[in-house]
Formats: C-alpha cells, sequence, structure tokens
C-alpha cells in the first residue's frame, strides 16, 4: 500500500529521528517529496510504502508521539 | 475551453493535462488551472459579460468548463447591498454587504459547486460526493439532483439540523458519521482513493475552487467595475479568500478595472483560528488545530490553503483577525438588526472582525469595504434560539397593552 501524508512535528519533535525509525522499526519505506522545518514547527510532505498493516502501526506509532498526520492536501472536510 | 491550458502545481510547477487531479505527483503540491489570458482578452469585455445571464455563469470566460454544458441551479449574481446602518454602527462611510446567503442552496458553495458539478459530468462521472460540516453538503446534493447523477454526502453525526436537512431533501445518500473531526476527515480521505466519484474537494478540487472567484468578478462589477479597498472574508480552507484575490487580479489583468489595491482580510473564530494564529505569529506555516468552535461552517483544523491564505494577506498588505465564540451570535444579530440579512455563524464572525478591523484602524472610515457573508442564517438556528422572546397575550386588545406595559416598564 501506498500513502500520502503530511506529517507536522511540535517544536520538542523536530530532533528526533521519527522517519528515520518509522522506516527502521515498520518495515515502510518512506519517501520525502516536500518538506519546511523550522525551529518551531516543522512539517515533511511525504510517501509511505509498505504492507497495509505496518503503514497503519507505524502510522499510530508516529501520531501517539505527537506528530500530527493529515492527508497530504489538507483537510478534506469542507464547511 | 480553448481558454484552458492546464493544471499547474503551485509549487514546483510541473504541467498537467485537464484531468481528475488535485495533487503533484512529484512534491505533492496542489494542482491549479492555468489559463490562456491572450485568448481570454481577445473575447472578453464588459459588454460582453453585461450580456450574459444574470448568474456566475455571466463569467464563464474565465472559469474552467463550457458555459453550454453548465450544471446550473442559478448560482451567483447575489445582491451587493450597500450597508448604511451598518456603516453608521461601525464608523464607516462606504460599507457593503455581499449577501451570497441568497444562493440557491443558501450559501456561496453553490458556485463552486456547479463548476465541480459540471466539470465532472465533463470528465464521464456519474457521482457526485463530498465531506461536509453542511453548506457543501446542501449544494452537492442540489447540484447532483440538477444534474441527474448520483450523489454521496458524508456529514459528521453532530451537525445542524438545519443543514442535515437541506441535504438530505435532495435526497442524496447522506452518510451520518459516527467519530471525531479527525475520524471523519480520514475516513472520507481513504473514499476518495477508493472510489470512482467526483469528490468535489478533493479530485475535482483545482476546477472546483475556480467557482470562487466569480464572488470578485461580481462585486467588482456591481460596485461600478472597481475593486473595493477592503475586503473581509470568512476563513476555512483559505480557498475562497485566496480566490476572491485571484478574481479580482484576474480582472485588472485584463483591464476590466483598474489597479488592484484591496486589504485582504480574513476572519476566524477563536475555537478554529489556525491562520489568525500564523499570522499572529509571523508563521508562514499553518500549525494544524482540533475545531472546536460553533462556526461549524469555518471548522476546518487544517487548511489546505493555509499557506496561500498567508501569503494573499502579504501580497495584499491585508490581515487576519479572530473573533471570540461568544461574539459570533453578536454579530449575526449586529447584521440582522441593522441590515436585515440574517446569516449564519460564519457571517456572525466575519461580522465582527470587520467590527474589529475599524476599531484597530486597519479600515479607515473613509475607504470602500465589502463584508462576504456566505451563508444563510436559517441553517444554523440553534446558535441563536435566545432570541425568541415572543410577548405572550390573550386574543384581546387589553392583554396586548398590558403586556407592552410590562415590556415597557422592564426595558
Amino acid at each position: 500500500m501506498s500513502r500520502r501524508v503530511k506529517f507536522t512535528f511540535p517544536a520538542q519533535l523536530i530532533k528526533e529521528p521519527i522517519i528515520y525509525q518509522l522506516g527502521r522499526d515498520y518495515d515502510v519505506v518512506t519517501n520525502i517529496r516536500r518538506a519546511d522545518v523550522r525551529p518551531e514547527i516543522g512539517w515533511v510532505v511525504l510517501e509511505l510504502d509498505g504492507r497495509d498493516e505496518d503503514v497503519e502501526r507505524g502510522l499510530e506509532w508516529v501520531t501517539s508521539l505527537g506528530v500530527r498526520v493529515d492527508p497530504v492536501a489538507g483537510d478534506v472536510i469542507e464547511g | 475551453m480553448a481558454h484552458v491550458k492546464a493544471l499547474r502545481c503551485r509549487e514546483c510547477s510541473r504541467e498537467y493535462p485537464i484531468e481528475p487531479l488535485n495533487v503533484c505527483d512529484f512534491c505533492f503540491g496542489p494542482l491549479e488551472v492555468v489559463y490562456d489570458y491572450e485568448t481570454i482578452a481577445s473575447v472578453i469585455s464588459r459588454e460582453r459579460i453585461q450580456a450574459g445571464p444574470l448568474s456566475m455563469w455571466r463569467y464563464h470566460d474565465l472559469l474552467p468548463v463550457d458555459r453550454e454544458a453548465a450544471v446550473d441551479i442559478n448560482a451567483g449574481f447575489t445582491p451587493l447591498v450597500r450597508a448604511k446602518n451598518l456603516a453608521r454602527c461601525l464608523g464607516l462611510e462606504e460599507l457593503y454587504i455581499k449577501n451570497d446567503s441568497v444562493n440557491p442552496s443558501f450559501s456561496f458553495k453553490d458556485r463552486v459547486v456547479s463548476v465541480a458539478a459540471t466539470k465532472a459530468l465533463e470528465f464521464g462521472f456519474d457521482t457526485l460526493s463530498c465531506a461536509s460540516t453542511g453548506n457543501l453538503a446542501c449544494s452537492v446534493a442540489a447540484h447532483a439532483a440538477r444534474a441527474g447523477m448520483k450523489a454521496y454526502v458524508f456529514i459528521p453525526a453532530d451537525l445542524e439540523k438545519g443543514k442535515v436537512i437541506g441535504a438530505a431533501i435532495y435526497n442524496p445518500t447522506l452518510v451520518a458519521v459516527q467519530g471525531s473531526y479527525d475520524e471523519v476527515n480520514r475516513l472520507c480521505s481513504e473514499l476518495a482513493d477508493n472510489y470512482r466519484w467526483a469528490f468535489v474537494n478533493i479530485n475535482m478540487r483545482p476546477y472546483y475552487a475556480e467557482g470562487s472567484k466569480s464572488l470578485a468578478f461580481e462585486v467588482a462589477e456591481q460596485l461600478g467595475w472597481r475593486a473595493p479597498a477592503h475586503a473581509v472574508v470568512p476563513g476555512a480552507s483559505g480557498s475562497l479568500f485566496t480566490k476572491i484575490w485571484k478574481g479580482l487580479n484576474e480582472f485588472s489583468k485584463l483591464g476590466l478595472i483598474g489597479p488592484v489595491r484591496t486589504s485582504m482580510h480574513i476572519t476566524q473564530a477563536r475555537g478554529c483560528s489556525p491562520i489568525v494564529e500564523a499570522y499572529d505569529a509571523d508563521r508562514m506555516v499553518v500549525r494544524p488545530v482540533r475545531p472546536n468552535t460553533i462556526a461549524k461552517s469555518l471548522a476546518i483544523g487544517n487548511p489546505a490553503d493555509g499557506y496561500y491564505a498567508l501569503r494573499t494577506i502579504k501580497e495584499s498588505r491585508g490581515s487576519a483577525c479572530v473573533v471570540e465564540e461568544d461574539e459570533v451570535v453578536e454579530g449575526i444579530k449586529l447584521l440582522a438588526e441593522t441590515e436585515g440579512i440574517f446569516t449564519e455563524t460564519a457571517g456572525g464572525v466575519v461580522i465582527m472582525g470587520l467590527k474589529r478591523l475599524v476599531e484597530q484602524g486597519r479600515i479607515k472610515p473613509d475607504e470602500p469595504t465589502v463584508a462576504f457573508i456566505t451563508g444563510n442564517g436559517l441553517k444554523t438556528q440553534e446558535a441563536v434560539e435566545s432570541v425568541v422572546k415572543p410577548l405572550r397575550i390573550q386574543p384581546t386588545i387589553s392583554s396586548f397593552e398590558e403586556a407592552l406595559g410590562q415590556r415597557a416598564r422592564v426595558s
């Protein structure tokens, strides 16, 4: 399964190698396409490839750390 | 459609053919319609526009679809009201309300959905879909009915009754999703990947968003072919805000109006104000939030066009303004009591944002200002139920006069 997602990192997680750990521990191939990382906030748009359950477990772990995970195009709900 | 050239990535500028796409394959940036302005300039004129229908379709030269095939429920060409009473109340001399709450499904969403539905038919889709906190749901269901398309409309289970009924009446498949905002968002994102439907604000988004420009075109025409000094616009995904700016600049580029010196001001309610927060922190990165606001039509925690809205503020020397949750109803009442216009909660945010901008001196008394009212108050009646305080009387003159007297003594 391939998923396109956006990670938004709060300031305290910007120095953590979370994307590396996601790839290593969950067997997910991470492919960064665009990013903007600043001292106070950072976001990374990336593609995730792997078995469905691995990607799901990986995203749950990333979310549990405090990283926000969104669809790449922003919220799909509208007013 | 010789006037449309391609889709282009707003980040890396790669071009794509006119297809149901919304994200660049290379950098995952958003795609936007690119026009051939030379061709458009050779045909468009004030006279040609004025000879067109009294609807948004009089501006079809600047929309990415064929007018002849339009799925048209008569959206647009809504009143631009000179708001003298509200202006006096706020200390302004030239204030206008663009009353888009009187569109056929009672919000500005009819403009964007009309374009999206037309494009969806052109692409051969038989199903129109969306995830919505209300207004979009109503509009998608109405346009699908008109077009003879199937409609799947996903709404959060706790939506206001007025909006649920306003969508259900057109007989779509209405799906009320139990779950948090994030869960609803995620489900709909996955559905878009798995079903060959035209999701108006996902795979149709580049076309859909262009419909909002017609609001700017109308305002410029209704002002006598000029742009206002200030535009005050509600902020949800940020798309409407950026497209009003784009529309004004397109008109100027084509010589239909003079140079645009409009300051663009975006307003959000405190419970969901990620764009204002970024503006106040002087950041160009929008930090997503979990919405918790009574202005449900503005409850977009991770706005797709947040960055572009911030860029529009910079380009136009505008600003972003937050309104407290308990002020929203005050704004609804102020507009109703001064101008006879009943708007929904998003309109309350706009009116109180306008008030604040005047108080802050960002809008000077003599500068022509337009406030954009995008949705109808009948959809969010729950927010203003407390206004209902009738005099209760017996069917006699004496009972009436007694009640009047009692009220006079109380007030």
